[in-house]
């Protein structure tokens, strides 16, 4: 039932869509800024062994001779106290941020939004009560503290760190399904849908799904941000991502020991943060805007 | 007011189910941790029918359920355990170290509510000037800077260069403080008439506080423009104006309150951030606080403390929520008088 | 001859918007004697609102920019008045009522606070006036609207009202700040059809009681047959005709009023009209000439690039169209 051949003019019908939301969004210069940083930090991360000066930083390289080195021609962002290239480990460093973005919204994506549309598609209902009400609790502690709490509990690793925010994470987007989908079960067209007799699964994840698509692009867009912030925060206080993993929360957490006089090894990891997180948010409040969806 | 005790009721009656769903949530967390915890707090080399008896002490050798139970039962009258680290009385190390992060709190979220606010209606109103793009720009980079790189930024600015304000702790060292009435030693110094503290106290606030709210003031700034902007197009401004309201009027009367609206709704998950940010905030500034006592409990994974300490964040937490939809509800009579209609 | 309460001579209103400049208003012209009850027609977009919002200076002036026109009030245009002068004239010369009660309502103000500032506001140049007094100008108007129980309607939010009730709130406020002039911006537009019709009634009444001028927008045509005595038919930003109502649901001249008014069910007529084909022009590109040329079945060469002035086809007959060019009457707009 999914795998409905489109016709042409569906496809062109859709080939259009994109095109006029891609007009939209261009016409932002915020949003295109975000698009061209998100490809920047994509570029240097993906072929971060590559392109990084010294790619032999991001692991236990230790060269005491080149030990905390201001910036230069050498070494653009200085040298850490083990003798370490900045650049070279904040490049690896956005790949973890990105890669633990990418893993958690791909765990807490798929599980939230089948969780909010069967809750939201059985309101009324035990499910939607036992569903809502798991939600609530998941909700009543501050996701910072959640995860913290988590971590704190499970071996420091990064993949730990990862598991700990989905936890913390996942039910907003519950909450959000939850709640489109729980106003368009009355809706005329899934109505129809329900008397001409179509599988509920079809209802489910095609007709309601289908309309809750731009919120949860939205949502992502912006979430990616967030939970890299997240993520700093947690090997910021060493219970993310352990040594010698070059992690940029981790990296300022180590460099503010030697500040201010070697202020270069935890104000690039700092500034590093700000930028992914800048461009996921212009990129994402893009996105928000192209689509029409509300803020909030 | 009948409306609003029975919204009150039924969600201080919601909140007891979330508070006990979330114990057992932290729990069941708190136990799945491999490894033993009486090991953990006896350490390495304390031996092992001594690892024993604290394991039976706990009832660590019980079913979760059971564990369960008696936990719950001791939380019941306030007793939280005793911590593996400190070997003190979590419930007392709580309740001495609450009132500094309260305080904290509370500060950096009179600072989030009203800066935030004040610069979103400064924006909104000089909508697309160089006074609306500045606060723009301001809020974006406090959205997207983490809160301890300001709170390491503040530090090192000014213990090293400004040495203006303080960096650590809550009173500069010498000053006695007053005595205890409430705990949070700006209102006790208030209190006490002791004014010298009063201002030494909030000094030593300011930095910790305005890292917290850094990130959810720019957040609330830019909802509060966004709303104003939007606002300020509808009809009955529009409507308003044709009956000759003068303009003052309409700006911080009829565009203000339903503007101010989804800033409020917001507030809730901003506050979520300040409770959560604190716990790395009080670290760097070495505050005293429940959420440094908690991140150093997490970082020596004393379960007792880490299941107690975030119940009690997790109950402000609800508090601060309550207290967000009964505004909200007070502001907007179509969320108030909802309430009403479904509750019949 | 009278001088006219309110004159519109030449208006451009147009919008900057991303995409270039949408010319909407493009010469207005347009009359209101003092108690005149004047009709305006047209289809959806055609600067209805536009032109009634200019008048009360009501359009974000970013995007709206007004690059030639003027708005005579009793002879003083308002355009170029300062805020005092605006203030007084909104205060209480004249007011609006919007299409959409529940939009036009703050829905966070009990609609007391909302009809008090009205009256606090509303002139009596500089008088301060007491609290009770207020309260009792706002029940008395109230009342005047025929909302039964106003001390509790004073209390209620608009959300506790109904369509019909917030459309009479809305009517009471306009009428504490308007004793020359109400702009009816289809105001039953977004109710009930059986309130539709009540509420234009009780609009007329007020008006032929109070005295007032009103400019009615609807797009029940056979409402403005009943209540007005003058209609202007407006199309895609421009005048294209003005008669007396009787005169122009009689005798249509231009090809769109004849479109327009076949369009709605007639009593007498047969059935239902043809319309018009197609749909009101890009504001960014209009049609150069006539901007009704690409839609007109009566299309002539000369329309494609001149722009009809109003000829006069008789006293109270005018209509911007090249086929009356020869009818005899002065061309009034040059």
């Amino acid at each position: 039932m999914q795998k409905k051949s489109l016709t042409q003019e569906e496809l062109s019908r859709r080939w259009e869509n994109i095109r006029r939301n891609w007009y939209k969004f261009s016409r932002n210069p915020l949003s295109i800024t975000g698009l061209v940083m998100i490809c920047i930090i994509l570029f240097f991360t993906i072929f971060a062994p590559f392109v990084s000066p010294y790619p032999e930083s991001a692991g236990k390289f230790i060269n005491f001779y080149e030990a905390s080195q201001p910036p230069s021609l050498n070494h653009l962002c200085g040298t850490d106290a083990f003798g370490r290239d900045i650049l070279t480990r904040i490049f690896f460093g956005c790949r973890y941020s990105l890669i633990m973005g990418v893993t958690v919204l791909l765990l807490i994506v798929p599980v939230g939004v089948v969780l909010g549309l069967i809750a939201g598609y059985h309101r009324g209902s035990w499910l939607e009560i036992v569903i809502m009400r798991i939600t609530d609790i998941f909700i009543a502690v501050p996701p910072l503290i959640l995860a913290l709490a988590v971590c704190s509990v499970l071996t420091p690793s990064i993949f730990n760190a990862m598991l700990a925010i989905s936890i913390a994470w996942w039910p907003w987007y519950t909450r959000l399904v939850y709640g489109i989908a729980s106003s368009l079960k009355e809706e005329f067209f899934v109505k129809s849908a329900e008397v001409t007799g179509a599988n509920k699964m079809y209802i489910l994840f095609r007709e309601i799904l289908l309309n809750c698509i731009s919120p949860i692009l939205t949502k992502m867009s912006l979430d990616m941000g967030w939970i890299i912030l997240i993520g700093s925060s947690l090997s910021f206080v060493g219970l993310g991502a352990q040594p010698p993993t070059p992690d940029l929360g981790s990296m300022v957490a180590d460099g503010s020991k030697y500040l201010p006089d070697q202020w270069w090894i935890s104000v690039f990891p700092a500034f590093a943060i700000m930028l992914i997180v800048l461009s996921f948010n212009l990129f994402g409040d893009g996105i928000r805007d192209t689509l029409g969806v509300e803020r909030g | 007011m009948g409306r609003t005790i029975k919204f009150i009721a039924k969600r201080l009656a919601f909140s007891v189910f979330v508070l006990v769903g979330l114990s057992i949530l932290i729990f069941v967390i708190a136990r799945v941790m491999p490894g033993n915890p009486a090991r953990m707090a006896l350490g390495a080399r304390a031996p092992e029918w001594v690892v024993e008896r604290l394991r039976e002490e706990m009832h660590l050798n019980e079913p979760l359920y059971v564990q369960y139970y008696y936990w719950a039962k001791g939380a019941l009258h306030g007793n939280f355990g005793i911590s593996l680290v400190t070997r003190r009385s979590v419930a007392n190390d709580i309740k001495a170290f609450f009132p500094a992060s309260l305080e904290l709190a509370l500060y950096a979220g009179i600072f989030m509510g009203i800066i935030g606010i004040v610069l979103g209606t400064i924006s909104g109103w000089y909508a697309n000037t160089w006074v609306d793009n500045l606060v723009r720009i301001i809020s974006y980079m406090g959205i997207v800077t983490p809160s301890f790189v300001f709170a390491i930024f503040f530090v090192l600015i000014f213990s090293y260069v400004l040495e203006i304000l303080p960096t650590i702790g809550r009173l500069t060292p010498g000053v006695v403080p007053p005595p205890s009435v409430t705990g949070v030693i700006t209102f006790d110094a208030l209190i006490t008439g002791r004014f010298d503290v009063f201002f030494d106290a909030l000094k030593h606030l300011l930095l910790p506080a305005i890292s917290l709210a850094m990130g959810p003031l720019s957040q609330e700034a830019r909802i509060t423009r966004a709303s104003l902007v939007d606002n300020v197009q509808k009809d009955y401004i529009a409507s308003e104006r044709s009956c000759g309201i003068p303009e003052r009027t309409i700006m911080f009367k009829y565009l203000l309150k339903p503007s101010l609206i989804p800033t409020i709704t917001i507030y809730g998950l901003d506050f979520a951030s300040i409770l959560g940010n604190a716990f790395l905030v009080e670290l760097i500034f070495n505050w005293p606080g429940l959420s440094r006592y908690g991140m150093n409990a997490m970082l020596q994974k004393d379960l007792n403390a880490i299941t107690a300490v975030v119940l009690v964040l997790g109950l402000v937490f609800i508090i601060a929520n309550i207290v967000v939809d009964l505004t909200v509800g007070y502001l907007d009579p179509r969320i108030g008088l909802g309430t009403e209609r479904s509750s019949e | 001859m009278t001088k006219p309460l309110l004159e519109i001579k030449n208006l451009h209103v147009w919008f900057k918007v991303f995409g270039g400049i949408l010319r909407v208003l493009d010469g207005v012209n347009f009359t209101v004697m003092s108690e005149e009850k004047v009709g305006l027609v047209g289809e959806t977009g055609c600067g209805k609102t536009t032109t009634m919002k200019a008048i009360m200076r009501l359009l974000s002036m970013p995007p709206a920019i007004i690059p030639k026109g003027e708005i005579l009030f009793k002879g003083k245009d308002i355009l170029r008045m300062n805020r005092a002068e605006l203030q007084q004239i909104r205060k209480e010369k004249i007011s609006m009522i919007f299409q959409d009660p529940t939009a036009a309502l703050n829905p966070v103000f009990t609609i007391g606070t909302q009809i008090q500032d009205a009256v606090r506001f509303s002139g009596k140049s500089g008088r301060k006036m007491k609290k009770d007094e207020i309260k009792a100008r706002a029940m008395q108007v109230l009342k005047e609207v025929s909302l039964p129980d106003q001390e509790r309607v004073l209390h209620n939010y608009p959300i506790q009202l109904s369509g019909g009730m917030r459309q009479r709130v809305c009517i009471s406020m306009a009428l504490v700040s308007a004793s020359e002039l109400i702009i009816g911006d289809e105001p039953e537009t977004s109710l009930d059809v059986t309130i539709k019709d009540q509420i234009l009634r009780l609009l007329k009444e007020l008006v032929e009681k109070h005295n007032t001028s009103i400019i009615l927008i609807s797009h029940a045509l056979g409402t403005v047959k009943n209540m007005t005595d003058k209609v202007y038919v407006m199309y895609a930003g421009t005048m294209v005709e003005l008669a007396k109502t009787k005169d122009l649901f009689a005798h249509p001249l231009h090809p769109y009023s004849k479109g327009l008014l076949a369009a709605i069910p007639r009593l007498t007529g047969g059935g239902i009209g043809e319309g018009i084909d197609g749909h009101i022009p890009e504001y960014i590109n209009p049609p150069k000439g006539c901007r009704f040329h690409p839609r007109c079945k009566q299309v002539m060469p000369m329309c494609k690039d001149k722009k009809p002035p109003l000829f006069k086809v008789s006293e109270k007959h005018e209509v911007a169209c090249f086929l009356f060019q020869n009818f005899g009457g002065d061309c009034i707009d040059k």
